[in-house]
């Protein structure tokens, strides 16, 4: 198992200031997966603000709020387990 | 007669709010009042169309917020700041909306009596 943590949003952007908190504590090799409202970010118009991270969406929350033209991969909920056990620790920034 | 806005900020589904504030403005007009709903903030994601919240185990708000011109809730009135921030465009949304700028905000609450905040 790599020393790496999966960040796991699930705010939209009325709190910038939580994505803002979850990329300055990202270190090389850690992941983030965006789950609920935090779906909203894989939307085109903020993709920039992940610069070279690259975040997973759970695919039934962009589903549920009818967001199209997702930036990044969609995952179901078997490879947010997968997630969760492929990394060494989880946060939860909510 | 009084006249009631109803202010919500919040995204669909993460949480009742706008459920909530739905549920209200059907309430306001079910006893005849006059109701206007101002989306601001996240909020405003809750017209984007074609939701399929089937899979997270929610219901569709989709059906309640097409019953809101049946019980005479014309006016919605969507925060242009708030759509431009998100990339969004009042044409794109699941209702035909009313932009307006925050400096519109000031009239658009004294148009009114009573502001409920969702």
């Amino acid at each position: 198992m790599s020393d790496s943590t999966l960040h796991i949003l699930n705010r939209g952007p009325n709190q910038p200031d939580l994505l803002q908190h979850l990329l300055d504590a990202m270190s090389e090799g850690d992941q983030i997966l965006l789950i609920e409202d935090g779906i909203y970010w894989a939307s085109e118009h903020f993709a920039e603000r992940f610069l070279l991270a690259r975040p997973k969406v759970l695919a039934a929350d962009a589903e549920a709020r009818g967001l199209t033209n997702l930036s990044f991969e969609t995952v179901d909920d078997g490879d947010f387990v997968e997630l969760c056990v492929e990394h060494r620790r989880s946060v939860s920034w909510c | 007669m009084n006249s009631f806005l109803i202010i919500s900020r919040a995204a669909p589904y993460g949480s009742a709010a706008a459920r909530e504030a739905l549920e209200l403005a059907l309430a306001c007009a079910l006893f005849d009042r006059e109701v206007a709903l101002l989306l601001l903030d996240d909020a405003v994601y809750q017209l984007l169309p074609e939701h399929s919240p089937a899979g997270i185990g929610q219901k569709n708000l989709a059906a309640m917020q097409q019953s809101l011109p049946l019980y005479d809730v014309e006016k919605i009135y969507v925060c242009q700041s708030s759509l431009e921030a998100r990339g969004l465009r009042p044409e794109a949304l699941a209702l035909p909306v009313t932009p307006v700028d925050p400096q519109s905000l000031k009239a658009l609450l004294r148009e009114h009596e009573a502001i409920i905040n969702v």
